[in-house]
Formats: structure tokens, C-alpha cells, sequence
């Protein structure tokens, strides 16, 4: 541990400490404190929350009865009050009775339960599908019957993680494309993943399930409510596990397709860029935005971070282009360098490696264009 | 009848007593110090993880750290101090309640022991391996391909969990051996405190499913290193095939967990109340039904994961089911207590604690296996609050208690009981305030396993990290005291407590190096 | 429930233990550094097995010499009875961990990424198999070509081995008929027969496994098939080895003189563990070759 890295941990303990100090002066009593489920928009969150609400209710009418014989006894049943303890220590009807009833009333908890469940596994008769895929740290959705694919990555600059900038509102549950959902259809998910296991969950909804590399989970929505709902990934994908959320705009069927056509000009006009020859400005501009993608593993300026290499004047990033390029297309099998050929266009992957051999330290003077990496895909 | 040689003129001394020895109160003594210290080490990376989500944004770690931080917090609790400190009491413990002389197997009892240090040197060494990736950062549960994406500290964690699994199996087979082979005369199956009985079928346990843990990890090395695929569909594996395993060992793994802690607790209740254990019988068979239960509900950690539907219905079904066994333990507590003749020394208040907090954790685990529910309820802050309150409130209490019950016979001194009534207030305040509030994050929706979060969570998060500091400076009271007790505490009698029954504490505090050099007369 | 007789005997401190973790530490660290390439490695690798090898060696000598010094009552011996019988019983759950994967890869995970066609197109999930991305399966034990591997048929080699340790089963109890007859040279014979079939079946056991390599392109990086294999059947040969080991110790015990008809743990125990590992084989033949 550096010098520096010292100084920026008693840093932050000292800033720690303050902030305790502050926060128990500020006044506690008029934080918003969510006590229950986020409000619910769908059928299933919605029963859901009040199976949850029913245990809940079950178990503390239990934890009460069950308690209120303890405390009483510890009040009264005490040695300093004179009591004398009694002698028994068994009971056979007792204790078959307090063995049948708790049974019976998990019983009456898995009837409603049962029931709820079998709707949510329920996928059939679905009015439009969308395939979700995990990436590390991105969500890649595809609408097949649309012919609409894109990827949707935090929006929340580096600035307000690091404290730099004051948090925003949506302060790491924002992205750049949220996925689009008519309301009031049912809505089938097909998920998978692409490297390791995540999981798309969004609370409002009631759903979330995890995405298996190589294995394809179903499951299905009907939004009630037209509005944006945030959600993240659940389950531990690695370093950035926590900066893959999801954010799902709902509207209208006729928004929806606008929407839907919009997308499709966009993926026409992407085609023919690809198509021109670009200039070296214009890369670099590119390239630097496609970098932030790069960066949580290869730092933001190429210095790299424990197993993950270096840009700056590595082998790779200053050797033969097309070695570059093939290590960005391809990935590296069994290491988190996973292959960005399929995720990103042929403009992009140009302009990101162009961007490393012309930035981060380097100077090779390479321009890379799209055609080049049409051909070697 | 047995008897023992003992071997007089041979108690080495200095360092030589330690390393070398076959005495089972020695290693129990080894076993309590090395769980001790690990509690500090395991307890400190707790800080540094509540320190990082005292508010939003980072602040003191990077997110790479952050989740070394998680998984070795883990393992080191699970494997470095729960799981050693009740080894340590059994050593100390299950000869002295049964009447032997030692633990059947001395020297291979060593054997289990001089193998942890070096595993969690290994273990801990990959912290200092930061440039190679550092220490697993995973998760304590290892998921497959994020463990095979690891860096070295990651096979560092497969080669010291293998030597885990041999100490931990190499123990309960002494344990087993002990129990089954070394009682006196009279002391029937029947008639064993229900601690020894909770840590028998705890050994059973530990034999069944720690080298199935072993397998498991095996497996990972094989996929990280050999080219194999169990876990890589493109070679016909399944990721969700490690967890299926994980989970055969994981669930029965938590309640060897808690058993021994309830075998502690129904030592410590009768002992307070002056009246004997309720329902000894039906303590000894919900704990054989909860044992049995447990090798088949392990899916329930897995119901996100896309099983078949009939799957989740068996797996919360059965999951339910141990509510019944568990809730007998509860009800039978709660009874011995009732009309008794209470008095509230500190061994007393854990254990009260113990059976308020840990139906608590009980019951919003009985909330957890409804599967509908854990649908928003997994990989939540509800999953972190539901284990701290069986695994802190339960386990670690129970230690806690047992510490304070059994200390005066083990070192000869009374411990200062002011201080030991703070420390257990203390305990009690700073641990709800750290966990409390976790179950309301987890329902908000607040991910675990997270280095920052959106600004909803600010203000539970704030509570639980000023409760785990609390929480972990009233530790350094506990670990003041024991020191205290040990060096200069007052004298303590034979019996301790008047109301303690059962053989150890006809032995005097402390017991002789050899303890029952012939074996006692149990009626 | 224990009447145990004479005095039990409690063993004086003991190095062993402390230097054999030792041993167990520089062989874990070695591992890992081997396997990630790193330099010293295999020697610390070296340095731990001799460690291990030496104390196991002195310990049990030790435990020998006390057991043919007469210290061990009865009440001693259950204890390793006991000791032993746990023991193989936790080795059987290691073994289940490995066949639960093989029952699990074959009655789930294939079947399933047969059914994904969106992301496994044209796969056929039938076992056995390697994946979608492995090598193809082609008839048993035919010759395999590039990115083919040919499963290992039944009714060769291991059918014959299946025959051997059986055989080797009944020759170990037959040298126990002999010992509790104080017939010496029925145990001895009995034993170098049980030592004998152990090495053939290794030996055939490694010619099998060169052939795999060499001619089946069957090996470790075949898929599922390939890892439930040469894992399963790779972790028994081990077990075998060792149980060879056990019993070359007690054939030389035996030769010594050592053992008597009431007093001969040391042999039942190697004689258990045989019987394990023969159980082992048995379901090997039937899960992992014939079905
Ligand atoms: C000591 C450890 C311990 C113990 C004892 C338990 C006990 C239980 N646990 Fe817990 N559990 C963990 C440790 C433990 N758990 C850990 C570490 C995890 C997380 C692992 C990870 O992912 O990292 C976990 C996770 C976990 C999950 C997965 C959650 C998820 O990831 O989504 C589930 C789901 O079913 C669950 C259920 C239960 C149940 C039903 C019990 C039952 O045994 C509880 C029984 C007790 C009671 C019910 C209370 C007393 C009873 C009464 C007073 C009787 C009357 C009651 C009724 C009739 C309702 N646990
Ligand atoms: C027996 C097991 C056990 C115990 C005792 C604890 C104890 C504690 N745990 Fe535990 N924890 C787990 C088992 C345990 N935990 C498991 C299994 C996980 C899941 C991991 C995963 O997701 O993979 C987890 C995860 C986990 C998380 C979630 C992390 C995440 O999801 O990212 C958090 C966060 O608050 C947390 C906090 C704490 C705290 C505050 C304590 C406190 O009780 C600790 C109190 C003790 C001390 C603080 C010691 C005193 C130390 C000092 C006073 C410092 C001085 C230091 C020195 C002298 C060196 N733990
Ligand atoms: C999830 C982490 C991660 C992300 C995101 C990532 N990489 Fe990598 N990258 C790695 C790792 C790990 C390696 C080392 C692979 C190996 O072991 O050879 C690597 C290697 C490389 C190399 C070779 C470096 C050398 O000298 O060996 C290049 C070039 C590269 N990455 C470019 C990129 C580009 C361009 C992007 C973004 C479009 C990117 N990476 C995103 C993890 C990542
Ligand atoms: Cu993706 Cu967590
Ligand atoms: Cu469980």
C-alpha cells in the first residue's frame, strides 16, 4: 500500500467519523425511511407483497405469543422474588401439541404461497418477447420479433462515485438506453448471460431471476402503470457488480412502437457509417466515449489494476494492429477479458483501438478503420 | 474400568506444552485462542465494509477490494471462528460431561488443530497479493465462472479449504470416537448432556458434507486449471451443478453451525433457572430431525436460479418443515425457563438473548423459504439480516454465553461479572442496531454484496454501520475481560453455579491436567 | 454402550502432528504455485510429500510399536474401529459428490442445453458427450480423429479389472480367514495375491488411460465426459495406490511376525478400506463405463 493510498484511507476514516458526528445532529426523525416493498405495478408484485404482508403477520402474532411466556416468566419466575422452581420437565401432550400446530399453520402458509407461485412460472400466452443477456457490467436486450438489439450501461459519471460531483437523484440507477415496455401486455423474458451468472431484477415488477452463461431462464411481466422503474443486477459478477442497474420506461402501446421504429432508423443509419471511411478525429472522439467501457478493468488511463494488464505501451496495444484488434474481437477465453466482437459495431471496436494506440501514453499513429474490422471478423 | 495411564513426568513446558500437545483441555484451550484472534481478523474486515457503506459513493476501498472483503470476512467467521470455537468446547467440554479421561484419538486431536493455523495463513496470505488479483473475491459460496475468472488467491483458497476439510473431518471423527467409546460406566446414550449430544450428530454432519465440499472445490480447481468443464455449459457442464453441490454442503454446513450452540444454550437455561432441562428427549430427536432435514432442502438458496417449478415446491416444503423440529427447541427453552428460579448472571442473558434473537433469524428464515417472497427477498439485505441474526445473535452469543458458563472451571477464576453484564449490553444494543435495519434495506431493495448504493438506503446504512463499531469495541471489553479472568480473577468453586448439574462440575476449578483418571459412577 | 477394561492408554506429546501440517502447508502452497507456473513450486511440492511421507511413516511406526508392545486395550482398539469406520465413510461422501455430478450433468444439464436452441443450435444431447463446443463422440473404443473422442467401452479392460478386484476382494478375506486361523502363511499368501491383483489393475489402469489419450482423444479437456471420467476414475486409482501401500505395510508386518487372531486392527482396517474402494469399482463399472 502506497504512501498516497494511506493518506486517502485516513482520509476517508476521518471523513467517516464526521459524518457520524453530522449525521446524529441532523436530525434523524425526518429521514424517509422505506420500511416495506417498493409500491408494486404489476399483478405478481402485487401478490407478492401481500403474501409477504400475510407471513409477516403470522410470524409476529407467533413471535408475541411465543415471547410474552418468556418475559412473563423472566418477571416473575425470578430468584430474587423468592420464586422456588418447580420440579417437572416433560409433558408428552404439550409437546405433541406444540409440534402439530406450528405444522398446521405452515401448512395454511404454503397453501397461498403454492398458489401464487405456480402463476409466476406461468410464461405461456405472451404478447412480446425480449431477451435479456448479462455482460460484464452491462445489459445487453434484444427485441427478436422487432429486430431491435442495443446495450444499456451506467450513466452515472465517475465524478459523483468518487465524490467529486454531489449524487444526482437516481444516483447509480440510471442508464443510457433503457429498455422499453408497452404497458398492460404480457411480456416475455428470455435470459442468458454471457460470461458469469447476474440477475435482472426489477422490485416493482416482482421478477427476478438469474442469467446462466450458456443456459436460457424464462420468465414474464405485465405492467399495470406507465413510468420508469429502476432496478439492479442480484447476484455477484465481479468488481462492478454494483454498477449494472436496470431501468425499464414504460409506456404506451402506440409510444412503443415509435420507439420500436426509431430504433430500427438508428441501426440503418450505424450501417451506412460503417460503411465510409473515417478520419482520425473523428475515431479518437468516438473511441474515447466506446474507452469508458474498457476503463473499469484497464483504468482510466490505461494504467490498468491489479490482474487486469496495462494499456499503456503494453505488447498488444503498440504491436501489429491486427493482433489488437483480434484481442478486442475475440477476448481471451478463461480470463474477464471476454470477446467484444459481438457487443460492440464494427465503428466502435475501429474507433475504441484506435483510441488505445493514439492515447493512454501511446503514439503509434495508427488510424483503424470500420472495414478493417469487418474483415477480420 | 477405564482407568487412564497417564503419563506422568512427561508435561512438557513453555511453547514445547503447545505445539506437542495430546491433552484435550490444551487444544480446546488453542482452539478458543485461535478462533478469538480470528474474530478480531474476520470482525475488522466487517469494519472495513460497513466503514465503506457508512454513505454512498467510495470512499475508503476499491470495489475490487470490497469484495475481497466480503468473502474473506466470511470464510474466516464461518471457518475460522465459529467452527473452531466449538471445537475448542467440545475438546474442553465432552470428556469432562462424559466422564473420559481424554478425547478418544489424542494425537490425531493435535493433528485437527496444528492444520488451521496453517490453512488461514494460506488463506490470508492473498490479501498481500494484490498485483495478482488478491484474495478470492467471489463470495464466500465461490460461484462458478466468476472463481474461475479469479486470480491466484483464488487456488490459495481451494488448497486451504482442502486443509480445512481434513481438519474438520479428522475432528468430528474423534468426536464420534469419543462419544460412542469413552463414556463411564452408566453415562447412557440417554443420560449425555445435550451438549455432547447436539455435537454428535454435529460430527455426523461435518463427516458427511465437508468432503463433499472437498469435491466441490476440486472441481473448481480442475476447471480453473486442467481443462475440464463441470461447470462450463460449452463443454456440457452446468454453473448451477457447483451450487447444487455448494448447497449440499453449504445448508447442513450452517446448522453445524448452530447445533452446538444449542447444545451450549441447554446447558446454560436449566443451570439458571435451577430446574432441568424440558423435553430432553424431544430436545435430542428435534435436533436428529433437524440434522436429517437439512440434506434436503439445500436448493433453497437456489430458487432464482430457474428450477422446475415442482423443485422449488419440494425445496420450500421441506424447508418449512424445519420450523417444526427447531420450534420444539424454542418452546423447550422457553418452558425449563418457566417456573423456575431465575437469576440473570451473564452465561444467562446470552442465552435469553440467544432465544429472542435467534427465533428472530429463525423466523425470517421460515420467510426466506416461501418462494414467491424470496423471489424479492434473495440476494438482498434481508438475506445479510436473516443470517446475522442465527449466525451473530446465535452462534456467536451461544460462544459468548458458553465462555462466560464455563471460564471459572476452566481457568479456576470467577470473571469480573460488572464488566461482563456490559459487555453483553453492549453486545446486544450495538448488534441490533447493525442488523436491525438491514431487513428494512433488503424489502426497500438494496442488492447485497455492493460497495456503494442509491441514496434511498443512506440512513439504514448509517445506523448499521454505527452499530457494528459499537458491536465490535464492545469485543475488545470481552477480549480485556478473558485476559483479566485468566491472571488475576477471584477463586471459583467447584460447583461454580448452584444450580450446575452433570459431571464436570464435580471436578475442581480447574480440573486436574488428566480428568477422570478413573472413571466416575454415573447413576 | 462402552465397559471398557484395563487402562486406557493416553500418548505422550507428540511432534508428529504440528510437523506434518507443516509438511501439508508446503505441499498446498507448492500446488498452488505449480499449477500457476511459478517457480519453486514443484520443489515445495517435493519438500511437503517427504515431509507427509516421513512423519506418516514414524507415526504409524510409532503406533505399531505401541500396538505390538501391548499397550492398546480394548477400549483403544474400538477407538480406532470407530476411527477408521467414519473415516471411510466421509471418503464414500467425497466419491458421492463426484457421482452426483455425473448423474447430474447426465439427467439435467445435457438434456437442457439440448432444449436451448437459441443459444446451442443443432446440439444433440446425447450422452455420452463433451458439449456443444467439445469434441464429437464417436462408437467406443474406436479410433478418434481430429476433434473426436471415442467414450470407453465397458466389456474390455474394465470388465476385466471389475474381475480383478473382486477377485482381489475375496483373496484380502481369505489372508483374514488365515490370520484368525493362525494360518501365517494363508494371511501371507493371501495378501501377496490381494497385492498382485491391486498392481495388475493399475497397471491396466494406466495402459488403459495412455490409450485414452494417445488413440480415443479421450482426456481430461473432452467435455463432461472426459472430467466425470478421468475424475472418477482418476480419484478410485488413487485410492487404489494407496490402498496397495496399506497392504504392502501389512504384508511386511505379517512377514514380521506381527498380528494375532484377536488382536489385529491394523489388518481389518486396510481390509476395510480394500472392500471400499472394491464398492467404488463397482459402481464406477456400472455409472461411469456400462450405462
Ligand atoms: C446458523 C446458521 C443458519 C440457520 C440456523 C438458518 C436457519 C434457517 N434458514 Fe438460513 N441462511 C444462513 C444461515 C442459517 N440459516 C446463511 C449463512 C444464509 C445465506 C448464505 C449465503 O447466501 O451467503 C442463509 C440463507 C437462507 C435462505 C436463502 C435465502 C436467499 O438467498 O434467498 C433461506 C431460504 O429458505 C433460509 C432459510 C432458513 C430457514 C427456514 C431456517 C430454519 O432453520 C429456521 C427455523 C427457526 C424458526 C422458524 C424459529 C423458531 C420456531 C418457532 C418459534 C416455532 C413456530 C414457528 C412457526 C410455525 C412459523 N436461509
Ligand atoms: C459466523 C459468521 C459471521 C459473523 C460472526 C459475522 C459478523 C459480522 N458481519 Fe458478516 N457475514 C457472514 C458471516 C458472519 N458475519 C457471511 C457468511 C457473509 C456473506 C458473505 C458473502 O456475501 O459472500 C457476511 C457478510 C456480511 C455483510 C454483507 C457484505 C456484502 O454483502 O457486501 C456485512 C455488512 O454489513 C457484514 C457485517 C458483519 C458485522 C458488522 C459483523 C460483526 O458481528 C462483527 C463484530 C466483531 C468485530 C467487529 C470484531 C472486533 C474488531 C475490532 C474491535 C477491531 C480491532 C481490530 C483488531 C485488533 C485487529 N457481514
Ligand atoms: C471485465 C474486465 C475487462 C474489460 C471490461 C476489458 N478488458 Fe481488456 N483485458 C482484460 C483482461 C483480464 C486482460 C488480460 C487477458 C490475459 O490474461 O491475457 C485484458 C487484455 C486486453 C488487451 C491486451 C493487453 C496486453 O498487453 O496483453 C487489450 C488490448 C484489451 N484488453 C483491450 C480492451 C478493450 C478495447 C476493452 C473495451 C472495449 C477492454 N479491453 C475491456 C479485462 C478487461
Ligand atoms: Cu451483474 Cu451483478
Ligand atoms: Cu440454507
Amino acid at each position: 500500500m502506497g504512501i498516497t493510498r494511506i493518506k486517502h484511507v485516513t482520509g476517508a476514516i476521518t471523513r467517516l467519523f464526521l459524518g457520524i458526528s453530522l449525521w446524529s445532529v441532523s436530525g434523524l426523525a425526518l429521514a424517509a425511511y422505506e420500511l416495506n416493498f417498493q409500491k408494486p405495478v404489476t399483478p405478481i408484485a402485487e401478490e407478492i407483497l401481500d403474501l409477504h404482508n400475510l407471513i409477516i403477520i403470522i410470524v409476529l402474532i407467533i413471535f408475541v405469543i411465543v415471547f410474552s411466556f418468556m418475559f412473563y416468566s423472566i418477571v416473575v419466575h425470578r430468584k430474587s422474588r423468592g420464586y422456588k422452581p418447580a420440579k417437572f420437565h416433560d409433558n408428552n401432550t404439550l409437546e405433541i401439541v406444540w409440534t402439530i400446530i406450528p405444522f398446521l399453520i405452515l401448512v395454511g402458509m404454503a397453501i397461498p404461497s403454492t398458489a401464487t407461485l405456480i402463476k409466476m412460472e406461468d410464461t405461456s400466452e405472451s404478447e412480446l418477447t425480449v431477451k435479456i443477456t448479462g455482460y460484464q457490467w452491462k445489459w445487453r436486450y434484444d427485441y427478436p420479433d422487432h429486430d431491435v438489439s442495443f446495450f444499456s450501461t451506467l450513466s452515472t459519471p465517475r465524478d459523483q462515485i468518487e465524490n467529486k460531483t454531489a449524487k444526482g437523484e437516481n444516483y447509480l440507477l440510471e442508464v443510457d438506453n433503457p429498455v422499453v415496455l408497452p404497458v398492460g401486455k404480457k411480456v416475455r423474458f428470455l435470459i442468458t448471460a454471457n460470461d458469469v451468472i447476474h440477475a435482472w431484477w426489477v422490485p416493482q415488477f416482482g421478477v427476478k431471476k438469474d442469467a446462466i452463461p450458456g443456459f436460457i431462464n424464462e420468465m414474464w411481466t405485465r405492467i399495470d402503470e406507465p413510468g420508469t422503474y429502476r432496478g439492479q443486477c442480484a447476484e455477484l459478477c465481479g468488481k462492478d457488480h454494483g454498477y449494472m442497474p436496470i431501468v425499464v420506461e414504460a409506456v404506451s402501446q402506440q409510444e412503443f412502437d415509435k420507439w420500436v421504429s426509431l430504433q430500427r432508423n438508428k441501426a440503418v443509419a450505424a450501417q451506412a457509417s460503417a460503411a465510409q471511411k473515417w478520419s482520425k478525429a473523428k475515431l479518437m472522439a468516438r473511441g474515447k466515449q466506446v474507452y469508458g467501457q474498457c476503463a473499469a478493468c484497464h483504468g482510466a488511463n490505461g494504467e490498468g489494476v491489479g490482474p487486469f494488464p496495462k494499456l499503456t505501451g503494453g505488447k498488444i496495444t503498440t504491436g501489429p494492429v491486427a493482433d489488437h484488434l483480434k484481442i478486442v474481437i475475440q477476448g481471451k477465453p478463461g480470463t474477464a477479458m471476454q470477446a467484444f466482437g459481438p457487443q460492440l459495431s464494427d465503428v466502435d471496436i475501429a474507433a475504441v483501438v484506435t483510441y488505445e494506440r493514439n492515447a493512454l501514453g501511446n503514439n503509434t499513429g495508427d488510424v483503424v478503420q470500420p472495414s478493417q474490422v469487418k474483415a477480420l471478423r | 474400568m477405564a482407568t487412564a495411564t497417564a503419563h506422568h513426568g512427561a508435561h512438557p513446558t513453555g511453547i514445547s506444552r503447545w505445539l506437542f500437545t495430546t491433552n484435550h483441555k490444551d487444544i480446546g484451550t488453542l482452539y478458543l485462542w485461535l478462533a478469538l484472534i480470528l474474530f478480531f481478523v474476520g470482525g475488522a474486515m466487517a469494519l472495513v465494509i460497513r466503514a465503506e457503506l457508512f454513505e454512498p459513493g467510495m470512499q475508503i476501498v476499491d470495489p475490487h477490494f470490497f469484495n475481497q472483503m466480503t468473502t474473506m470476512h466470511a470464510l474466516i467467521m464461518v471457518f475460522g471462528v465459529v467452527m473452531p470455537a466449538f471445537v475448542g468446547f467440545a475438546n474442553w467440554q465432552i470428556p469432562m460431561m462424559i466422564g473420559a479421561p481424554d478425547m478418544a484419538l489424542p494425537r490425531m486431536n493435535n493433528w485437527s488443530f496444528w492444520i488451521l493455523p496453517f490453512a488461514f495463513v494460506l488463506l490470508s496470505s492473498t490479501l498481500f497479493m494484490q498485483d495478482q488479483g488478491g484474495a478470492p473475491s467471489a463470495g464466500w459460496t465461490l460461484y462458478p465462472p466468476l472463481t474461475i475468472q479469479g486470480g491466484i488467491g483464488t487456488d490459495f483458497a481451494i488448497l486451504s479449504i482442502h486443509m480445512l476439510g481434513i481438519s474438520s473431518v479428522l475432528g468430528a471423527i474423534n468426536v464420534i470416537a469419543t462419544i460412542l467409546n469413552m463414556r463411564a460406566p452408566g453415562m447412557t446414550l440417554m443420560k449425555m448432556p445435550l451438549f455432547v449430544w447436539t455435537w454428535l450428530i454435529t460430527a455426523f454432519l461435518l463427516l458427511a458434507v465437508m468432503p463433499v465440499f472437498a469435491g466441490a472445490v476440486t472441481m473448481l480447481l480442475t476447471d480453473r486449471h486442467f481443462g475440464t468443464s463441470f461447470f462450463d455449459a460449452a463443454g456440457g457442464g452446468d454453473p448451477l451443478l457447483f451450487q447444487h453441490i455448494f448447497w449440499f454442503f453449504g445448508h447442513p454446513e450452517v446448522y453445524i453451525l448452530i447445533l452446538p450452540a444449542f447444545g451450549i444454550v441447554s446447558q446454560i437455561i436449566p443451570t439458571f433457572a435451577r430446574k432441568p432441562l424440558f423435553g430432553y428427549n424431544s430436545m435430542v430427536y428435534a435436533t436428529a430431525s433437524i440434522a436429517f432435514l437439512s440434506f434436503v432442502v439445500w436448493a433453497h438458496h437456489m430458487f432464482t436460479v430457474g428450477l422446475p417449478l415442482a423443485g422449488e415446491l419440494f425445496f420450500m416444503y421441506a424447508t418449512m418443515l424445519i420450523a417444526v423440529p427447531t420450534g420444539v427447541k424454542v418452546f423447550n427453552w422457553i418452558t425449563t425457563m418457566w417456573r423456575g428460579s431465575m437469576t440473570f448472571e451473564t452465561p444467562m442473558l446470552f442465552a435469553v438473548a440467544f432465544v429472542f434473537l435467534f427465533t428472530i433469524g429463525g423466523l425470517s428464515g421460515l420467510m426466506l423459504a416461501i418462494v414467491p417472497a424470496d423471489f424479492q427477498y434473495h440476494d438482498t439485505y434481508f438475506v445479510v439480516a436473516h443470517f446475522h441474526y442465527v449466525l451473530v445473535s446465535g452462534a456467536i452469543f451461544a460462544i459468548l454465553g458458553g465462555a462466560y458458563y464455563w471460564l471459572p472451571k476452566w481457568t479456576g477464576h470467577m470473571y469480573n461479572e460488572t464488566l461482563g453484564k456490559w459487555h453483553f449490553w453492549l453486545t446486544v444494543i450495538g448488534f441490533n442496531i447493525a442488523f436491525f435495519p438491514q431487513h428494512f434495506l433488503g424489502l426497500a431493495g438494496m442488492p447485497r454484496r455492493i460497495p456503494d448504493y442509491a441514496l434511498q438506503f443512506t440512513e439504514f446504512n448509517q445506523w448499521s454501520t454505527v452499530g457494528a463499531f459499537l458491536l465490535g469495541f464492545a469485543q475488545l471489553l470481552f477480549l480485556y475481560l478473558v485476559v483479566q479472568t485468566i491472571r488475576s480473577g477471584k477463586k471459583a468453586s467447584t460447583q461454580v453455579w448452584d444450580g450446575a448439574k452433570g459431571l464436570e462440575w464435580t471436578l475442581p476449578s480447574p480440573p486436574p491436567y488428566h480428568t477422570f483418571a478413573t472413571a466416575p459412577k454415573v447413576k | 454402550m462402552s465397559t471398557a477394561h484395563g487402562n486406557y492408554y493416553l500418548p505422550n506429546p507428540s511432534p508428529w502432528p504440528i510437523i506434518i501440517s507443516f509438511g501439508l502447508f508446503f505441499l498446498a502452497l507448492g500446488a498452488v504455485l505449480t499449477i500457476n507456473s511459478l517457480g519453486a513450486g514443484p520443489w515445495l511440492m517435493l519438500v511437503g510429500t517427504a515431509i507427509v511421507a516421513y512423519i506418516i511413516a514414524r507415526w504409524f511406526g510409532q503406533v505399531i510399536g505401541e500396538s505390538e508392545g501391548g499397550i492398546y486395550n480394548k477400549q483403544v482398539d474400538r477407538s480406532f474401529r470407530w476411527g477408521m469406520a467414519w473415516f471411510i465413510f466421509s471418503e464414500v461422501m467425497f466419491f458421492a459428490a463426484f457421482f452426483g455430478a455425473l448423474f447430474y450433468v447426465r439427467q439435467f444439464s445435457v438434456p437442457w442445453i439440448g432444449e436451448t436452441e437459441l443459444l446451442w443450435p443443432g446440439f444433440d444431447a446425447a450422452w455420452p458427450t463433451a458439449g456443444p463446443k467439445g469434441p464429437m463422440a464417436i462408437t467406443p473404443d474406436t479410433v478418434a480423429g481430429a476433434n473426436q473422442f471415442s467414450p470407453m467401452g465397458a466389456w474390455g479392460i474394465p470388465a476385466i479389472n471389475t474381475l480383478i478386484l473382486l477377485s482381489s476382494g475375496a483373496t484380502v478375506t481369505w489372508a483374514h480367514w488365515g490370520l484368525l486361523k493362525d494360518n501365517r502363511a494363508q494371511l501371507i499368501t493371501g495378501l501377496f495375491l490381494t497385492i498382485a491383483l491391486g498392481i495388475i489393475f493399475l497397471a491396466l489402469q494406466i495402459y488403459e488411460y495412455i490409450h485414452a489419450y494417445t488413440e480415443l482423444g479421450l482426456t481430461l479437456k473432452a467435455g463432461v465426459y472426459g472430467a466425470t471420467f478421468f475424475m472418477l476414475t482418476g480419484f478410485h486409482g488413487f485410492h487404489v495406490t494407496l490402498g496397495v501401500i496399506m497392504l504392502t505395510v501389512i504384508l511386511g508386518r505379517s512377514l514380521k511376525g506381527h498380528f494375532r487372531s484377536d488382536h489385529h486392527f491394523g489388518f481389518e482396517a486396510v481390509a476395510w478400506y480394500w472392500h471400499f474402494v472394491d464398492v467404488v469399482w463397482l459402481f464406477l463399472f456400472i455409472f461411469v463405463y456400462w450405462l
